[in-house]
């Protein structure tokens, strides 16, 4: 039954950092572009290069 | 004149943009400009890679979804307009964004959603963790102490996520109670703040009935289902606005230096003078200073045929000039335009229209009566008759409620709604008023307006003589000009090689010295011949042993406009042409449609009018117009359509808009949405069929919480399910 003193509040801690890692990524306009972000993955940061 | 318009021209030159350029605390410059044709990421890259190019410009950043691209740079205002002549090169137009409080509004509401989803999920997941132990645990394995330790760790985090999850569905329901009203969210609330309550309670007296997973499940479905809908129809909007972006272009306002800038049409003031290009539509009502020119009324009044115009003669915003460059004197600010009469018979015909109660709150204005009273014959039922206490009474009536709580009601519109957004959208229509799907699925009676909306909205030429070498020349002379007129001739021939050394005499035409002599093509009396019958916009082609050959615009009927009015009489609709255009205009437009029920020659007061008299008549009317003066129609009418390039007002009027030019949109739109009224009401009935199998079962005391949550979970889903097959097979149009 120890375990679960543990286990619980650890659970829940990684929980809250999810919860709170969403908050962040929905705040900073995260979400705000849901189609643009899925195509950025395709552009080369290298400058001129053609892809 | 002619030097006048051409002296105009000189000195305009590309407005600047430097009026909608800010600055901002950290000392850099900043424009929104909404980028047309940018359609995936390879357009973005292009965009931002040669924007990044430029050392000047500190941060460019294009948005996929919404076309926005925000730019910063340090330095001077005037650079905006480096910058969109570069992203010009590029081949993409950019305009400034204005409709900034439209979507700020709506990415609040989204974020709000989103969050409140965010908290219900992360305290659904925790909850449920715990719920499955206690679910397991049932039957004795677990000890009192760590029933009691598990049911108070889900309190903990369970109330904090419904407070704030909650919100969205607890603020509308108060705000409907507060009315003495009742919508969707009046039951969702009460069905969770109670499950919240006799959860809490039991919790206190330790026993069984904890539902902290059920209303949490409930509160992120819903929230999920709301979130979808929302982002639909704000994706909707933001096409509506991104047309009304792309028509609003700025108007260029001439300075008493003569150049111009390029300002919103709503900074306007009267006394100010602006300089309309040909083709160029005209942004704040006056009177014309300098130049002759044509106007193309259509949007106004309906008529097809331009209008000659010039010095002193009155002209509205919203039309178009199609001749020569004018400058026309403002006497009424730019967003004060023209319209206010229309806008007086919108809004009467709007406030008397009322309000529409949709079809879930109307089944939930006589669900919630039934489903409180089974409760309260429930909890009556077991403590006098049953003979049990009054607290474990108390708790098989809430469980009453809690089962029949309308998940699958509140799921079942919102879904089949965001999925039908979705396949309208894939056809070019944009959805914009929540109920219009509804109201649509009723229409027996489809108006069409006759010119922009049964015809195509630019003129095309009346057949010419089937010549190769005449066509050749035509084309060739007017690719230099921009005229309306001399591009659809160039269309005869795009082919043909541009001739060298055309001189574009404004307002007149062309001239081109040919090796036999000179070759005019423009207006009859410039080209020494008589005009043709009518106020047509039309041009001649004079040549040396050539026969003089007259091009002249006419109204042309929409492709598939015939098979579109078939397929909607072949599904029982009426169909009526309601026109402003005099008679021998109406008529062989008329026939040509197939339509045998039409008027000509209405003010717009008429239109709404014949649309009303029909409404009263019990028919549920469709209203298709594009003009300014069928927007007291499309709002008078039981649900209205508007094409894209209609005017601001008219599409703001309907409830829906479309793009392309095919009209095959409007059947397609009534079959959409009498499909998803099909399935509405299936998942509608679905509902009270679990309800009929689960509140006996509810009423008994039967229900387990593991139930109660397994039940809701299958709900949901089946109603996503069946609304999901609105996107499949035809529309059955």
């Amino acid at each position: 039954m120890n375990a679960l003193l543990l286990l619980i509040p650890l659970a829940l801690a990684l929980g809250c950092i999810g919860l709170f890692a969403f908050f962040w990524a929905v705040r900073s306009g995260q979400y705000d572009d849901i189609e643009g972000a899925a195509e950025r993955i395709f552009n080369d940061d290298n400058e001129g290069g053609e892809p | 004149m002619t030097a006048a318009a051409s002296g105009l021209q000189v000195a305009g030159g590309p407005p600047t943009l430097a009026g909608y350029v800010t600055r901002g605390a950290d000392g850099l410059s900043a424009i929104d400009l909404f980028v047309d044709g940018i359609h995936c990421g390879g357009c973005v890259r292009k965009v931002e890679n040669r924007l990044a190019a430029d050392a000047r410009i500190a941060s460019a950043r294009l948005n996929l979804s919404t076309r926005r691209l925000q730019v910063r740079w340090r330095g001077a205002r005037g650079m905006a307009d480096t910058i969109v002549a570069a992203i010009a090169e590029l081949g993409y137009a950019a305009t400034p964004y204005a409709q900034e409080d439209v979507t700020a509004a709506d990415a609040a509401r989204a974020r709000t959603l989103q969050l409140a989803f965010g908290v219900a999920f992360f305290a659904m997941a925790n909850v449920m963790m715990l719920s499955w132990a206690l679910w397991v645990g049932d039957d004795g394995d677990m000890g009192p102490g760590t029933r009691g330790l598990f049911q108070w760790l889900s309190a903990l985090v369970a109330l904090p996520a419904i407070a704030y999850a909650g919100r969205p569905f607890f603020a509308s329901a108060w705000a409907a109670l507060r009315q003495g009203s009742t919508n969707m969210d009046v039951p969702i609330a009460a069905g969770v703040l109670l499950t919240t309550a006799m959860s809490l309670s039991e919790t206190v007296r330790g026993g069984p009935h904890i539902y902290f997973d059920g209303a949490l499940s409930l509160l992120t479905v819903l929230l999920l289902g709301r979130w979808l809908d929302q982002r639909a129809r704000s994706r909707a909007r933001s096409g509506v606005t991104r047309l009304a972006e792309l028509a609003a272009r700025p108007v260029a306002l001439l300075l008493p230096e003569g150049s111009t800038e390029a300002v919103p049409a709503a900074r306007i003031r009267p006394g100010q003078r602006i300089l309309v290009a040909a083709g160029e539509r005209i942004g704040a009502d006056g009177r014309i200073e300098t130049g002759e020119t044509r106007i193309e009324t259509s949007l106004i009044t309906g008529e097809w045929l331009p209008q000659a115009a010039g010095p002193g003669d009155a002209v509205l915003a919203g039309m178009t000039n199609i001749g020569a460059p004018i400058v026309v004197h403002a006497e009424r600010a730019g967003n004060a335009s023209s319209v206010a009469e229309m806008v007086q018979l919108l809004e009467a015909a709007e406030q008397k229209k009322g309000g529409y109660v949709a079809l879930a709150d109307r089944v939930v204005g006589f669900y919630t009566p039934v489903v409180h009273g089974l409760a309260l014959a429930t909890f009556l039922g077991w403590w006098l008759l049953g003979g049990l206490g009054w607290q474990p009474a108390l708790v098989h009536a809430v469980t009453v409620l809690i089962i029949a709580c309308p998940c699958a009601l509140g799921l079942a519109v919102p879904v089949t709604q965001v999925v039908a957004a979705g396949r309208l959208m894939k056809s070019g229509i944009l959805l914009k008023s929540e109920t219009a799907l509804e109201r649509a699925a009723e229409v027996n009676m489809v108006v069409f307006d006759k010119t922009g909306t049964l015809t195509l909205p630019a003129a095309a030429l009346a057949p010419v003589p089937d010549r190769p070498e005449v066509r050749r020349l035509a084309a060739g002379l007017a690719a230099a000009s921009l005229h309306p007129l001399a591009r659809a001739i160039r269309a005869l021939d795009p082919e043909a090689p541009a001739l060298d050394g055309v001189i574009e005499v404004p307002g007149l035409g062309l001239l081109w010295a040919g090796p036999e002599g000179d070759i005019r093509l423009g207006s009859a009396e410039w080209c020494g011949v008589a005009a043709g019958e009518g106020p047509q916009a039309e041009a001649w082609l004079v040549a040396p042993g050539l026969p003089a050959i007259r091009f002249a615009l006419t109204q042309q009927l929409r492709p598939d406009a015939d098979r579109s009015i078939a397929l909607l009489r072949a599904t029982g609709r009426e169909v009526v042409l309601l026109s402003g255009d005099r008679d021998a205009a109406v008529a062989p437009i008329a026939a040509e449609a197939g339509l045998d029920a039409w008027q000509a020659g209405l003010l717009p007061a008429g239109k709404a009018a014949e649309v009303a008299r029909r409404v009263q008549a019990g028919q549920q009317v469709l209203m298709v117009g594009d003009g300014i003066n069928d927007a007291p129609a499309l709002a008078t009418a039981t649900v209205s359509m508007a094409p894209g390039h209609a005017s601001d007002i008219s599409r703001n009027a309907a409830d829906a808009v479309w793009l392309g030019s095919s009209l095959a949109a409007v059947p397609e739109f009534l079959a959409v949405a009498a499909k998803a009224r099909s399935i509405i009401r299936q998942n509608i009935g679905f509902s009270f069929v679990y309800n009929a199998i689960w509140v006996p079962v509810a009423v008994a005391g039967l229900v387990n919480p593991w139930i109660a949550a397994l039940a809701m979970a299958a709900s949901s889903l089946a109603v996503t399910l069946n609304a999901l097959r609105l996107n499949r097979g035809g529309g059955g149009a």
